[in-house]
């Protein structure tokens, strides 16, 4: 017998999840969980679905940038015009979660929290520089995306925690990012090898700052700064591209399985973040 | 409480069922609530035979717990016909013999109609991917694209 | 084809099918959709070890939980004997099949039923599941077709020795039977040679991902009557293998068939049905039983993975001197895998006259194999058809003008030892050479493929009725689920036999109880032997119509003739006779000796050879690996397309599964022998965007064993496509892929090691 609750503030959530000891689950977009609930993989004594708490659901503007409720799905995140224009690699990465279907309930919350490390979304997410706001019994803390994820199906949130929202810090003329994953298909499927790069340039088109974030290559989705010191400095000169291409690979620390091969990995690391920080600087010198 | 009460509006109709929390959307369409169009072809939101509308947005009924859409409302292939009246989809699916076993068919139809009402004048690649979520192992997918262009092209004339 | 065009009023349409309306409005009913009062629901307990043996099942826990109604095991099924019967595709081994649906001394694969039980809810029965304990000795496995064949490796089954060698084996082995047959002297041929070439080839097992997973109501009554209404591709299938399996009278089952949600081969046998039977049977309570996709992945049947060598020869001027196949199929954990099909399709394209095809059945800790759209002949094909390539490539010829060489014609003998009656093999690659496809410029990193492809086509036995209605209208029972459009296809050719409106026929796909025997829905049978049937039946009809008119004539018989939907006076109108619809001698036939029907029984021979032609063209990514399909053409030869919209549907379906099969599809198994992707996240079944649209060239070259003409024309187009996407892509990426399905990673192996 599984309890289920519909809190209509985090403050409920928190008591919810509590007074459930460890054994309550968050429910957002439930794309992954109902996968779980049903292959007997998560047995939780109670399902707490955040969607009708109205933070974790809004996209507002702030003074630091745009702060996106975690509960948001990649469908609405696509109706808000701003994440296109100043976001659109944490967008095409968000969109590139699950089908049409999955699309009008996946969240960014649930991708980051279900600690995949093919997860679409995060690379784009770490590479952007994106914060989250951590709701718990001991109240709220900030923090950067990359230090929640701790290993394949384990996060840092203590029991009775749960993220609230997102933080895409503003940004400035000449930056911008780029998302893209390799499958097999051209759809539905895990991504084989994601990557993120965030890209700001200066008024010449030189790369003043670069992150670049890898997924499915390492039990965590992985900030490369080697990759982006690369960059750095550079117009995305074949030299540049090649000594990113290298730090990208370098990096890389993936397994054999069913989706892919760890050498097919490391070496399409390479390949994905030079084609995307290509992209990413195409973005940033056409954002005046 | 073993199970939960929930009300909310089915095609347009208010409905009550009752659901334990584990029973999925899916579950609570076929078995509570008599409407099968939806089909169960995989569980785990890889294949679309479930897709309905939920709150106006296309979803897999597999991905969605029953006890979510207290208040919500839900819209199946069972709506999609005006009484004796197909939409224009079904009919061009139809005359287009875009189906074979029929088994996909619901919610691609479904699937399909989300699209139109978005965006009047699709690209075949736009359609390609939209209906990306739903697998067709009959057909090749050749004559559903052609379907869902003849329907927006009938959809933008009317 | 040409001056025949407007002999028909219905043939050759595309009206809407009349089951159409209930498919686009969700009100069909499919196999999961039925549900009586009182059902209970039935689960399957199944093997976690690929290969174990069951040393005691204690039910004790599982049958106390409060709402478990049943439970069985294989104590529960009746031990059949030991050997083959002759079926219509592949014959059946009975005890085999039983010790698919439920296993006895050994699990033999990941997924093997082991126990089911039945219980007032599904999550009871997932309870009592959990609650039976299983003791198991777990065995050595063996997964992969060469190992499984290999000396030393953990043996199936302790009776298997391997039939067709001489002399007989004194060993048990995993090799169930090595089949072999010829043509000419090969020696021969090849020393005659001015060309070789050689390679093996490998395929891995696939599924045939029908979407709808098997599904089934049993309700048997005290009186031990059971009526069972499940998905399948045939009713009478279902009746047989039950009545088989469970010890009980035909008479004494009935199968009622639901709507199919896909098959292609995959539903030719029975896994949930017995076992319902069994559980309704003890119960007293009607049960339904409905497999999740993990079930259907792990536990129903692929088609077989293979192993395969190749040899060509041919002159300089492209003749082939010489041809030698050595197969190697997966059977899965039971012999009967379609390796001697392998050896009888695989070089039945070409004339030739030096041939040896070697064939090995293997069986190996997969589940068992089931037929699966032209079963056996798409994995001999891609090696033949890639070896084809190869050649054109060596000799400097287009694939296609190659293959005109030495293309089979009316009056070729094939290796399996007939003669080819009127076929259109070099229809279709004439038809392939002219296409605008064929001549398209192609970009960089860009390569066109052409591969062929035969399927035999099979007739078999059929019943059909006729029953002409009070209104002139017409009902037409016949006993085959309708798979993709056969209803349209039915009742078009009864209202052009009858001479009536499509319209005003109404098919019908009746229960075992409504209709006479009829195979199954396979072997792309249904419009030709089927259809066969309706028109007999029509003729019928239409032979007691004009017998009616006689009689209100008072004429002979033989003055009467039908045209046009009514009885005509032979040589036209007299004073007396004029001409009567058949709605008239409808409303007449109370007063001319009652209801108006025809029926047959027949088993049709002349089903017609289908051979067909493809041209695929590809881009590869030499970073990734890889492959999108760009272009996709299938030329196939359809005797007679009675509803043309349909068949086209067939060519584009059967090449869109050839592409999965090619490119992404195949069955992972982890170090334990079990399934690793059993689902369709991970389980690669081409999607929508993955695809341009399939172009399709239907020739018409009449099968003369038809009163249409028609061939069967659902399984060829599934048989080119796995080289022609594979020669495309060893074009383009200058290095000869030999290992299907050419994902990413293989392809950019490939592109380094060459």
């Amino acid at each position: 017998m599984i309890n289920f609750a519909i809190p209509t503030s985090v403050d409920e959530a928190v008591g919810l999840l509590a007074r459930a000891n460890g054994s309550g689950r968050v429910l957002a977009g439930g794309t992954d969980l109902l996968v779980q609930l049903r292959a007997g993989r998560v047995s939780p004594g109670i399902i707490v679905d955040i969607k009708r708490i109205p933070d974790l659901k809004a996209v507002r503007h702030e003074a630091g940038g745009l702060r996106v409720g975690a509960a948001v799905s990649g469908a609405e995140l696509a109706e808000h015009a701003e994440v296109q224009k100043h976001w659109p690699g944490v967008l095409e990465a968000a969109r590139l979660i699950g089908s049409t279907q999955v699309q009008g309930r996946a969240s960014l919350g649930g991708n980051l929290c279900n600690a995949s490390p093919a997860a679409d979304s995060v690379p784009a997410l770490i590479a952007a520089g994106v914060t989250c706001t951590i709701a718990g019994p001991d109240g709220r803390r900030e923090v950067a995306v990359e230090d929640v994820v701790t290993g394949p199906g384990k996060t840092s949130l203590a029991a009775g925690e749960f993220v609230v929202d997102f933080l895409l810090p503003a940004r400035g003329a000449r930056t911008s990012d780029a998302y893209q994953r390799f499958i097999p298909r051209t759809e539905m499927d895990i991504a084989v090898v994601g990557a993120a790069v965030c890209l700001a340039l200066d008024a010449n088109g030189t790369v003043s700052a670069a992150r670049v974030a890898l997924g499915a290559v390492a039990p965590t989705v992985r900030l490369v700064p080697a990759a982006g010191a690369a960059l750095v400095g550079t117009k995305l000169e074949d030299a540049a591209l090649a000594r990113l291409a290298a730090a990208a690979s370098a990096a890389c620390d993936p397994i054999n399985d069913k989706r892919g091969t760890i050498e097919f990995r490391t070496r399409v690391a390479g390949v994905l973040a030079r084609r995307v920080a290509v992209l990413a600087y195409d973005r940033a010198r056409s954002k005046a | 409480m073993s199970k939960h009460h929930i009300t909310a509006t089915v095609n347009g109709e208010a409905v009550e069922f009752l659901c334990e929390t584990q029973a999925t959307l899916l579950d609570v369409l076929r078995d509570e609530l008599g409407l099968t169009g939806a089909k169960e072809g995989c569980g785990s939101g890889d294949c679309g035979a479930c897709s309905v509308m939920l709150n106006g947005r296309l979803v897999c009924s597999c991905l969605v717990l029953g006890c979510e859409v207290d208040g919500h409302s839900i819209d199946t292939i069972e709506g999609v016909a005006e009484g004796a009246v197909l939409h224009p989809l079904q009919q061009v699916f139809l005359e287009e013999a875009a189906l074979q076993c029929g088994i996909c068919t619901p919610g691609i139809i479904v699937a399909a109609k989300a699209l139109l009402e978005k965006n009047t004048d699709p690209s075949e690649e736009e359609i390609r991917y939209w209906l990306a979520g739903n697998l067709c192992r009959c057909t090749g997918y050749d004559k559903i694209i052609r379907a869902v262009q003849k329907a927006a092209t009938v959809m933008r004339e009317a | 084809m040409g001056n025949e065009e407007n002999q028909y009023k219905v043939i050759g349409t595309r009206p809407i099918r009349p089951d159409g309306v209930d498919k686009v409005t969700g009100r069909a009913a499919f196999g999961a959709d039925f549900s009586l009062p009182g059902t209970i629901v039935g689960r399957v307990l199944r093997s976690p070890h690929a290969h174990a043996r069951i040393k005691s099942i204690d039910a004790k826990l599982a049958l106390a939980l409060p709402g478990v109604r049943a439970m069985v095991t294989g104590a529960d099924f009746p031990e059949l004997p030991d050997e083959i019967t002759a079926g219509g595709e592949a014959p059946v081994n009975f005890r085999d099949v039983s010790h698919n649906v439920m296993a006895r001394a050994k699990a033999l694969y990941e997924g093997h039923a082991v126990a089911a039980v039945a219980a007032t809810t599904a999550a009871i029965a997932e309870q009592a599941l959990a609650l039976i304990k299983v003791e198991y000795e777990v065995l050595p496995h063996v997964i992969d077709v060469r190992d499984a064949a290999a000396d030393g490796a953990p043996v199936l089954h302790e009776t298997m020795f391997t039939s067709g060698v001489e002399p007989a084996p004194k060993k048990p082995s995993n090799v169930a039977g090595r089949t072999e047959m010829g043509l000419g002297n090969v020696e021969e041929g090849f020393a005659a040679a001015d060309v070789t070439v050689e390679r093996e080839y490998t395929t891995q097992a696939v599924h045939q991902g029908y979407i709808e997973p098997h599904a089934c109501v049993a309700s048997v009554t005290t009186d031990g009557q059971a009526t069972v209404w499940s998905t399948s591709q045939g009713q009478f299938m279902v009746r047989e293998f039950c009545s088989r399996l469970l010890g009980m009278d035909r008479a004494a089952i009935r199968v009622v068939p639901s709507e199919i949600g896909g098959g292609f081969g995959g539903k030719t046998t029975v896994y949930l049905e017995p076992l319902a039977i069994a559980l309704a049977k003890k119960s007293g309570k009607p049960v339904k039983m409905v497999m999740t996709r993990d079930e259907v992945f792990r536990a129903t049947g692929p088609t077989s993975g293979a192993s395969m060598k190749v040899k060509l020869g041919a002159k300089r001027d492209g003749t082939l001197t010489a041809g030698d196949m050595t197969l190697y199929y997966q059977a899965g954990a039971f012999a009967g895998g379609p390796a001697m099909l392998g050896c009888m399709t695989g070089f039945a394209p070409y004339a030739l006259t030096n041939a040896r095809a070697v064939g090995y059945d293997v069986v190996s800790n997969r589940p068992k194999a089931a037929a699966y759209r032209a079963p056996g002949a798409p994995m001999a094909a891609f090696a033949v058809e890639s070896a084809m390539d190869e050649l054109a490539q060596k000799l400097g010829m287009d694939p296609i003008e190659l293959r005109l060489k030495n293309a089979a014609k009316k009056g070729t003998r094939a290796i399996y030892g007939v003669k080819f009656p009127e076929i259109g093999f070099v229809e279709t690659l004439e038809a392939a050479k002219k296409h605008p496809h064929y001549s398209a410029p192609l970009g960089p990193n860009q390569a066109r493929g052409v591969a062929s492809g035969f399927w035999f086509n099979i007739g078999g036995q059929s019943s059909a009725a006729v029953h002409v209605n009070e209104d002139g209208t017409a009902e037409v029972v016949t006993g085959n689920p309708d798979i993709g459009g056969s209803r349209a296809s039915m009742a078009m050719m009864a209202a052009e036999v009858l001479g009536i409106e499509y319209s005003k026929v109404k098919p019908t796909v009746g229960d075992t109880g409504q209709i006479g025997y009829s195979f199954l829905t396979g072997g792309s049978r249904v419009t030709f032997a089927t259809g066969k049937a309706v028109c007999e039946a029509a003729q019928a009809t239409v032979n007691e119509l004009r017998a009616r008119a006689a009689k209100l004539w008072e004429c002979p018989i033989e003055d009467v003739e039908w045209k046009d939907g009514a009885a005509h006076p032979v040589g036209g109108q007299t004073d007396t006779r004029t001409v009567l619809s058949l709605a008239e001698l409808a409303e007449s036939a109370a007063k001319t000796g009652g209801p108006i029907s025809g029926a047959v029984g027949i088993n049709a021979a002349g089903a017609g050879a289908g051979f067909g032609t493809q041209i695929c063209d590809v881009e590869i990514d030499p970073e990734t690996g890889k492959v999108t399909v760009l272009r996709y053409t299938v030329v196939q030869d359809v005797g007679r397309a009675i509803h043309p919209a349909y068949v086209e549907g067939q060519l584009q379906g059967g090449a869109v599964q050839g592409i999965g099969w090619a490119l992404n599809e195949e069955y992972v198994y982890d170090g334990n022998g079990r399934l690793d992707n059993p689902g369709f996240l991970d389980y690669r079944m081409p999607v929508a965007s993955d695809l341009p649209m399939i172009d399709t060239v239907m020739i018409e070259v009449p099968n003369p064993g038809h009163p249409f003409g028609v061939r069967g024309v659902g399984e060829t187009p599934i048989v080119p496509p796995l080289a022609a996407v594979a020669n495309a892509v060893s074009r383009a990426a200058k290095v000869r892929l030999a290992d299907l399905p050419i994902s990413p990673p293989r392809l950019l192996a490939a592109l380094d090691g060459k």
